[in-house]
């Protein structure tokens, strides 16, 4: 008897005391839990969708927009659908974040270089600048630059270079290139050099490796792929024509606009996102132990090569993992773009919920598309993270 | 032959020179520093041109020309700057659509902020214990006063406005995602893979969207997931969903100070019978938390400026509340004005709380070692 | 265990959506439980929805919802001002967070039918029109091909800007905004040549400008924007009360009852008509399920709709809006309110 009733105890409390047994039973009650909240919400919108008399679905994006966009990078009328109007605003998302995230980097990387340079004025000015801009709501900075731009000259005076570059209060107006027939052929020859001449920089690499002889990659690269496609393009009877922008009355048609809430929004995020960039390059660059470039003068190697060759591609493994954070930041701020009128997704869809009524549809659109944008670049930088990645002995 | 050694004989020795006058004092440092070469002396005559350019007259503008009393525009009848609104509308900067008498409850709730942060941030200091009870309580202490019932006259969320509102969505905010940051830190590092599924779902879910689109889901669809009867103010659900997204930032600068414990600790915890609760709460997390201290403040700091992002759900926070003020026609075109101290205000504040943190950093980094 | 899972689940959907059935309670029972009347308004429109100095909210559709608040309580301060931008509106009012929208909305046909509200009569008949400047040397609207417009997102101004140079085959470059504000400060800075939004909202903005005679309203009215107050669908009762009330501000001033004589007035006339309105005769107040006075409560508070009117946009305020359709019946205008009997 006494086995039995020991026998049985023992069963109940080793469900308390293995721990596999505990954190299965605790986790099949979180499930529940959750469960139990999703079943919640879910009934609660099925309600609430009903007595309101809307109808979930993405049916709706095969609708006419009937609303205009002012900087599409596609073809788009005001009777297209919700779902291209989407796109267009998706596109001019990744437009303002790819452009940001080159010029953030290039922006960040030379204010990081420079307030390490011991030109104490320059530093200085710098780090007014990097804390000013840091501490500074981006919004407040992404209207600044916008009211900035509106202060330029009226379409009526606008600056003109060549009379076919035009720059007024309502964008900066260029010529946009028509592609004829035969310009694949000049595209594909400039794909090729390209290709030709990173294969020729691997083969020189390795030969300055092995050898140590030097080889004019610059130039030859330069060369390949510039002249061929050049000697196409004449050959072919310079496929390329231009759309020059003429003045009507009240604007500018034709050629290619670029508005200046995009410039504003580009160079907002541009000078806010540089400025952490440049801090964490400052942080990188110190991170190198001095003996570095110590040992680089003492070889004779002047200060920008061993800034080039020694200290930033030591520097970039601790640059890296925060950078990847920083292009993020810098494109979910692009979303900011509604509060200035450019057309980006976050935009486009706040118009589109509110012409056609969907919310959770649209809401849902703007998850899955930032989401993919935040996993697609992270994982990107950490392929780059790796193949940088210094192999220690 | 030889010849007796020379010794100089002491008071046969040359002065002392006072050093050269190009490599020392205040031309030594110019030339080091400002004009060490030909990129160097361009840059500095440049800077240089540069400020001159600009200081003189954002003086000029700021202070000299700029008139700092009236009642409208109309009294600013110099060139420089308008600063007439200052006297008038500083109220509704500050508080919003406050009713006036009561504006002292917010200013009591703000000034109550330092006994409650100060037993956290130094732990050292006389009745530290006591105080910490006092900081447990103090959210509640600050919603009553806010918002009012037993006894203090009520007043509606939707009439916050101003940088009480900024202060309070953005406090909150951090406040409320301490504990749930804190729990999702620990979920992400268990070793139950559900648990560390929904972690990591949440983590990265909340990281990887704009706050706008949260703003949005919080003014248009929250209303739509809650039952009808159930309907919460804007602020509050503002407030809820900022929470979310400032605990997943959270929870990673957690996770970050759970890192830098060393193993011993959780060993040594384990080693004397501690439960995984126990060893949590009375080992571990004490410890990452105060190592987590400066990422906390930054992530408060980086919080607090994007709380001007309600403007695009139509809060009336500081910057609408300039906006608002700008259309009406007793202060027109006064937006420049507005948007440099709007600005200004953002920057002291956020740039003290980040040298702040900076010095706690170098604090905790000593104290370590 | 996922048996389990659905089990729960379903149970838990069923309490919910048998609780959230019974979700239209009367409203009028809820505001009254409030206390105060949630009304949503404009963030900022001169003359519909603005400040006064020391900081409460005023202007024509704010005063409607003092109307109401006055027709529940007897006392017109009894509102809880919601200042909703064009894109929380609809959600806001679909989910209870305002009981009744006069945010200057027009009446139209998704949104009565598609958008589940229901609206509760006009009290300002409006069109969408151009402004501009003059020296542009436009005369019409239809001269417009590749101007840029300004112009709010998702209203219905934006639709029917497309569709009137789509109809006429010009183009424009349209520039987004958000809110009337933002408008102001691209036409003026000349980002766009034309803003386009409500004739109504026209002259608001047009008394915000330091020199408003250099600019000019086309003559094209290119749509019509009946702009009135709304009320969730299902609530009969409540969408009496405040359909009545803007009766009773229409019929005022048809009878000649104004702020000033209504207390007279109320004590009995020789018009049956405005008897029974006041409530000196018949029972009308009770069928609303509100206080015999209440019409002299709305009229008391707010005056009659002439009066509102002449406060907010008339000739002595900085609007200057002509009666035009928004005058009576009697007087050439539109406003007809069905007799109170």
């Amino acid at each position: 008897m006494a086995n039995s009733r020991q026998e049985s105890g023992f069963q109940i409390r080793r469900i308390w005391s293995d721990e596999r047994a505990r954190s299965a039973l605790f986790q099949i009650l979180v499930v529940l839990g959750l469960a139990l909240l999703v079943a919640f919400f879910v009934a609660n919108t099925m309600a609430n969708l009903q007595a309101r008399g809307m109808e979930p679905g993405f049916g709706f994006l095969q609708d006419p927009a009937f609303f205009e966009i002012n900087q599409n990078l596609i073809e788009y009328a005001s009777t297209s659908t919700f779902g291209r109007a989407l796109v267009v605003g998706l596109l001019n998302t990744l437009l303002v974040s790819a452009a940001g995230i080159i010029s953030a980097t290039v922006i960040g990387f030379l204010a990081g270089v420079f307030r390490l340079s011991n030109n104490w004025l320059v530093g200085r000015l710098i780090g007014v600048y990097v804390e000013f801009t840091r501490n500074v709501p981006v919004l407040l900075q992404i209207i600044f630059w916008w009211s900035i731009l509106t202060g330029l000259p009226k379409v009526a005076d606008s600056l003109s270079i060549g009379n076919s570059l035009f720059l007024n209060n309502r964008g900066v107006r260029m010529p946009a290139p028509i592609l004829e027939n035969g310009f694949g052929w000049v595209a594909l020859a400039f794909l090729l050099g390209v290709f030709a001449s990173y294969l020729v920089g691997r083969w020189a690499r390795r030969r300055h490796m092995a050898t140590g002889q030097p080889f004019p990659m610059l130039w030859v690269g330069l060369g390949l792929v510039v002249l061929p496609p050049l000697l196409l393009f004449v050959a072919l009877g310079q496929p390329l024509d231009w759309d020059i922008p003429e003045k009507t009355r009240f604007n500018f048609r034709g050629g290619f606009n670029i508005t200046p809430e995009l410039v504003a929004l580009w160079w907002a995020l541009t000078t806010y996102t540089g400025a952490f960039i440049s801090e964490i390059v400052r942080a990188g660059i110190l991170s190198v132990s001095k003996g570095q470039s110590e040992a680089a003068h003492a070889l004779g190697l002047r200060p920008g090569l061993t800034m080039r060759k020694i200290i930033i591609p030591q520097a970039m493994r601790v640059i890296i993992p925060p950078l990847t954070s920083q292009y993020l930041n810098l494109t979910k701020n692009s979303s900011l773009a509604i509060a200035i009128g450019y057309q980006d997704l976050v935009s486009i869809g706040n118009t589109v919920l509110n012409q056609s009524g969907q919310a959770i549809e649209v809401v849902g659109i703007w998850m899955v598309v930032y989401l993919s944008l935040s996993l697609g670049t992270s994982a990107f930088m950490n392929w780059y993270n790796s193949h940088i990645a210094l192999v220690e002995r | 032959m030889t010849s007796s050694p020379f010794f100089r004989q002491p008071n046969d020795m040359l002065p002392e020179r006072a050093p050269p006058v190009a490599m020392s004092g205040i031309i030594g440092w110019l030339r080091a520093n400002l004009f060490s070469g030909w990129l160097n002396t361009g840059l500095t005559l440049f800077a240089l041109y540069a400020l001159w350019l600009i200081i003189p007259g954002l003086l000029n503008w700021a202070f000299f020309d700029a008139d700092f009393a009236g009642t409208d525009r109309f009294a600013c009848t110099g060139t420089g700057a308008c600063w007439a609104w200052f006297d008038q509308r500083i109220d509704q900067f500050l508080y919003g659509f406050y009713p006036d008498e009561q504006t002292w409850r917010v200013n009591l709730a703000l000034f109550l902020i330092l006994p409650a942060l100060a037993p956290i941030l130094f732990d050292k200091m006389p009745g530290a214990k006591q105080l910490r009870w006092f900081s447990l309580a103090f959210p509640f202490v600050a919603t009553f006063l806010l918002i009012g019932g037993f006894g203090l006259e009520e007043v509606p969320t939707n009439k916050f406005g101003g940088f009480m509102l900024n202060v309070t969505v953005g406090l909150a905010g951090i406040v409320l995602s301490l504990p749930i940051g804190i729990v999702l830190a620990l979920g992400r590092r268990s070793k139950m893979p559900i648990v560390r599924t929904l972690s990591v779902a949440f983590i990265e879910v909340f990281r990887g969207v704009p706050l706008i689109t949260l703003l949005f889901v919080a003014a248009i669809l929250l209303p739509i997931f809650l039952p009808s009867s159930f309907s919460l103010d804007l602020v509050v659900r503002v407030i809820v969903v900022v929470t979310a997204f400032a605990s997943a930032y959270m929870a990673e600068v957690i996770r970050g100070g759970l890192q830098a414990i060393p193993r011993g600790q959780y060993e040594a915890a384990q080693a004397l019978g501690l439960g995984y609760w126990r060893m949590m709460g009375l080992i571990i997390l004490p410890q990452a938390l105060k190592i987590s201290i400066p990422g906390i403040v930054n992530t408060f700091i980086g919080l607090f400026k994007d709380t001007t992002l309600v403007i695009v759900i139509g809060l009336f926070d500081v910057l609408n509340i300039g906006r608002t003020m700008i259309s009406n026609p007793d202060w027109l075109g006064l937006a420049v004005e507005t948007q440099v101290f709007i600005s200004l205000f953002f920057f002291v504040v956020c740039f003290s709380m980040s040298r702040y943190s900076v010095y706690l950093e170098q604090r905790l980094d000593t104290s370590k070692h | 265990m996922k048996s389990v899972k659905y089990l729960a689940a379903a149970i838990v959907a069923a309490a919910t959506i048998g609780g959230a059935s019974i979700s239209h309670a009367a409203t009028l029972d809820d505001v009254r439980a409030a206390g105060a009347l949630k009304c949503g308004i404009n963030t900022g429109l001169p003359g519909f929805a603005y400040t006064d100095d020391s900081g409460n909210w005023t202007g024509f559709d704010a005063a409607f919802c003092r109307a109401v608040a006055a027709a529940v309580f007897g006392d017109g301060n009894k509102v809880q001002f919601v200042n909703l931008t064009g894109a929380n509106r609809f959600p806001a009012l679909a989910s209870g967070e305002i009981d009744l929208l006069s945010r200057n909305t027009t009446w139209t046909f998704s949104r009565d039918v598609d958008l589940a509200f229901t609206f509760v009569g006009v009290n300002y008949y409006d069109g969408q029109g151009f402004i501009g400047r003059k020296s542009l040397g436009v005369k019409s609207a239809k001269e417009l091909d590749g101007a840029s417009v300004c112009i709010q997102t998702g209203t219905t101004t934006e639709l029917n800007l497309a569709d009137f140079f789509r109809v006429n085959n010009i183009k424009f470059e349209p520039v987004p905004i958000e809110t009337n504000e933002e408008a102001r400060v691209a036409y003026l800075a000349d980002r766009c040549d034309v803003y386009t939004t409500d004739a109504s909202g026209l002259a608001a903005t047009k008394t915000t400008f330091e020199n408003a005679d250099a600019h000019m309203v086309f003559p094209e009215i290119i749509s019509k924007e009946p702009l009135g107050p709304l009320v969730r669908q299902g609530d009969d009762q409540w969408a009496d009360v405040a359909r009545w009330t803007l009766n009773v501000l229409i019929n005022a001033e048809e009878y000649g009852v104004t702020q000033a004589n209504v207390a007279e007035m109320a004590k009995g006339t020789n018009n049956p008509e405005i008897n029974r309105m006041l409530g000196s005769e018949g029972s009308l107040g009770e069928m609303l399920g509100l206080q015999k006075d209440w019409a002299a409560n709305v009229i008391k508070a707010v005056g009659n709709y002439g009066e509102i009117f002449d406060r907010f946009l008339g000739p002595n305020t900085a609007l200057a809006l002509d009666r035009g359709q928004n005058a009576l019946y009697t007087k050439g205008g539109l406003l007809y309110a069905p007799p109170m009997r």
